[in-house]
């Protein structure tokens, strides 16, 4: 009992210590951070090549889905001269993303940073952007306002819903049961407009087709992904979709229930080679060869930059084995007309799921109307609700 | 809304019915393999809240082995030895003079689940072979009941844990050396146990079942191996056996429940039932405290309880 509690009091001695010593390096550490950034940045720019880019991801980079389509753009710069990168996977939408930036601006000299999840902006990148006024931060979610946010800031995103619209033909012309399923995060604009244009591609080719939606409420879930791809393919619905972080387990499932199924984010053929039709793909690597080439240059770069199937920001995955040479034809076509620049997706007269009429007739929303960003409701043949 | 699910032979009651019972098999099986562990280290008086970190651990290793081997039966194995190691840590641990079981739990919860991501690595890309499932649905020519009649093997070994662990901890004389650690440390002495040994094992044989609840995630359902793949299902767990007061059978009963319950938004989503998804989402959490304060009683609030689990020591 004795020797127990000498050892107890000793090991409260050294915790004592330990915590002693942390504490001070922590301050020391805090101050040195707080004091070097200036100088450092500077020396970074002075000595021009090779140009630090670092990259975060919210999730780890080989998840068949948003974060691999983002690595695989990185790994297409990295392989141009004069540029270096970094890289940090699992970092979360908190103060940890300023701490990843910091580091990369501080230790690793980094001058441009791609912190390329949706929910680093504000507060964080805004935050760190006003901090370190001669690092480029990058951001993929377009959401940019010009005076109101610092000039050092940029923001980025495709149209990847054009992507989904030519997908959407392929599932309508695929589709034996008539009825598409589609798993959704959250029911924000981006994901609906997702939604709505799968379902008007796949009802421009076939009108019967209705499509399900099921929202799981977060990015990444995925016993309640398989669950829902387990009750749509119960309910008979034949192909499936979704806009999740991982498509992985969805694809899978499916896959293995013996549908068809079309990808997201990335090109998730590997994982089902019997049912993969096609699939909505980000082409990241396009974008960031242009941002680096106007940086390098020292060109100024638009702050705001977005672009769809003809700016190549996304692609369409290659048809699968199983796509007729019908449906073939048919996306072939919308996608020439996205490259012509002639397609409007978005065109009255156009009804929601209630039966109004959200688009009256004879008005046409361009890609880059201002209206689709604000989108609140599910076109007319989705079955599901917003709310 | 709902009228449009149209074919199919099956209503829309029945087919979200179904989804929930099928749901209830699908998801149930890693909540009844952790609380069936947690049950018999809490029996011996000690609680181990590590058992996330272990299911974590338990689903990379069954999924790495089952790549490399091609057999997936190895792999639940691997991950019961790698529970089974994860289990000895704590124990032993624990047993060093004024160490809490708690914070143990808790530093053993992040130290899995942190060296199963970093080991897992290089497992998020590959497609290892999955457990076979029996079919209990051939009667039906529905295709909706023969799927959610595809029952895993594991959750059919489930169920005979279930009624082995109800049958050692009351009838055998391992059982009662276990409750008697468990209810009263100084009478276990007396009689000359040696106490942490058989805590040490029971928090093994807990270790040993988390981990072949993780292999059910990795291998089975949802059936691949990513770093999301555990959403507090561990914890979720270890509160299931207070809820079902340490007792197996009613672990088996709370762990369905549970699943079911997952599976009721999905499933009414499915058929056309849409309005406050966000609700039905939550209805497990809601009705697991539901049922607690329904069930709650002054007078009988701890029965169950070993008399040596003790939340602080």
């Amino acid at each position: 009992m004795l020797k127990a509690r000498a050892f107890a009091t000793s090991v409260a001695g050294w915790t004592e210590w330990i915590g002693t010593r942390v504490a001070a390096w922590a301050i020391f550490v805090a101050v040195l951070g707080g004091l070097t950034p200036g100088p450092r940045s500077h020396r970074a720019v002075a000595a021009s090549p090779p140009l630090t880019i670092g990259f975060i991801y919210v999730g780890p980079k080989s998840d068949y889905g948003y974060n691999q389509a983002h690595a695989q753009g990185a790994a297409v710069i990295a392989k141009l001269p004069g540029v270096k990168i970094r890289e940090e996977e699992m970092v979360p939408e908190t103060s940890a993303v300023q701490k990843t930036m910091e580091s990369m601006i501080n230790l690793d000299g980094a001058t441009v940073l791609f912190p390329t999840s949706f929910g680093y902006f504000d507060p964080h990148i805004l935050k760190e952007a006003a901090k370190y006024k001669n690092v480029t931060f990058l951001h993929c979610g377009g959401l940019y306002t010009e005076g109101k946010h610092p000039t050092n800031v940029g923001s980025y995103f495709g149209y990847i819903d054009e992507a989904q619209y030519v997908a959407g033909i392929v599932a309508g012309m695929s589709t034996k049961s008539n009825k598409l399923g589609f798993i959704a995060a959250k029911a924000i604009p981006q994901v609906l407009r997702n939604i709505n244009s799968y379902t008007l591609g796949a009802r421009s080719v076939n009108p019967k087709a209705t499509t399900t939606v099921i929202f799981t409420g977060d990015w990444s879930m995925p016993v309640k992904e398989a669950e829902a791809a387990n009750s749509l393919i119960d309910q008979g619905i034949d192909v499936l979709t979704m806009h999740v972080d991982s498509p992985k387990v969805i694809v899978e499932t499916a896959e293995r229930r013996g549908i068809m199924v079309t990808g997201y984010h990335a090109n998730q053929a590997a994982l089902a080679p019997k049912g993969y039709l096609t699939g909505a793909e980000w082409n990241w690597g396009k974008v960031y060869t242009d941002y680096v080439g106007m940086i390098q240059a020292g060109k100024p770069y638009p702050h705001l930059l977005r672009g769809g199937l003809k700016e190549g920001f996304v692609k369409v995955s290659p048809y699968g084995k199983m796509v007729s040479a019908a449906a073939k034809k048919k996306a072939d076509a919308a996608k020439a007309k996205f490259m012509d620049g002639k397609m409007v997706v978005y065109k009255g007269p156009l009804k929601d799921n209630t039966g109004k009429v959200v688009i009256a007739a004879g008005v046409e929303q361009k890609q880059t109307d201002i209206a689709l960003e604000k989108m609140d409701y599910l076109v007319e043949g989705v079955v599901g609700k917003t709310h | 809304m709902g009228a449009q699910t149209g074919g199919g032979g099956v209503s829309a009651a029945a087919g979200v019915a179904l989804g929930m019972v099928g749901g209830a098999i699908r998801i149930s099986t890693p909540f009844l393999f952790v609380s069936l562990g947690e049950c018999i280290t809490e029996k011996s008086g000690r609680v181990n809240l590590g058992l996330e970190g272990t299911l974590v651990m338990g689903a990379m290793a069954a999924y790495g082995v089952s790549y490399l081997t091609s057999s997936p039966w190895l792999g639940v194995l691997a991950a019961g030895g790698c529970g089974v190691v994860l289990g000895a840590l704590h124990g032993w641990l624990c047993a060093r003079p004024r160490v809490n079981d708690v914070a143990v739990g808790i530093a053993l919860m992040l130290f899995g689940v942190g060296l199963a991501f970093f080991l897992g690595k290089p497992l998020i890309g590959p497609t290892a072979p999955h457990l076979p499932s029996v079919s209990l649905g051939w009667w039906s020519a529905s295709g909706q009941v023969r799927s959610a009649l595809q029952v895993n093997a594991l959750f059919v070994l489930g169920l005979v844990t279930t009624a082995a662990v109800r049958f050692v901890l009351r009838k055998t004389r391992w059982g009662l050396v276990i409750r008697t650690v468990g209810e009263s440390a100084d009478a276990a002495r007396a009689m000359g146990y040696d106490i942490a040994r058989v805590r040490l094992l029971a928090t093994m044989a807990g270790g040993f079942l988390a981990g072949v609840g993780g292999s059910f995630l990795s291998l089975f359902y949802p059936g691949s191996w990513n770093e999301g793949l555990s959403s507090g299902q561990g914890l979720m767990a270890v509160a299931l056996v207070i809820f079902a007061r340490w007792d197996p059978v009613r672990c088996l009963l709370a762990s369905l429940l549970f699943g079911g319950a997952s599976a009721l938004g999905p499933a009414l989503q499915s058929v056309g039932v849409t309005s406050g998804y966000y609700l039905f989402n939550a209805a497990p959490y809601v009705l697991t405290l539901a049922i607690i304060v329904l069930t709650s009683s002054r007078d009988r609030a701890l029965l169950g309880q070993p008399a040596e689990l003790r939340m602080a020591r």
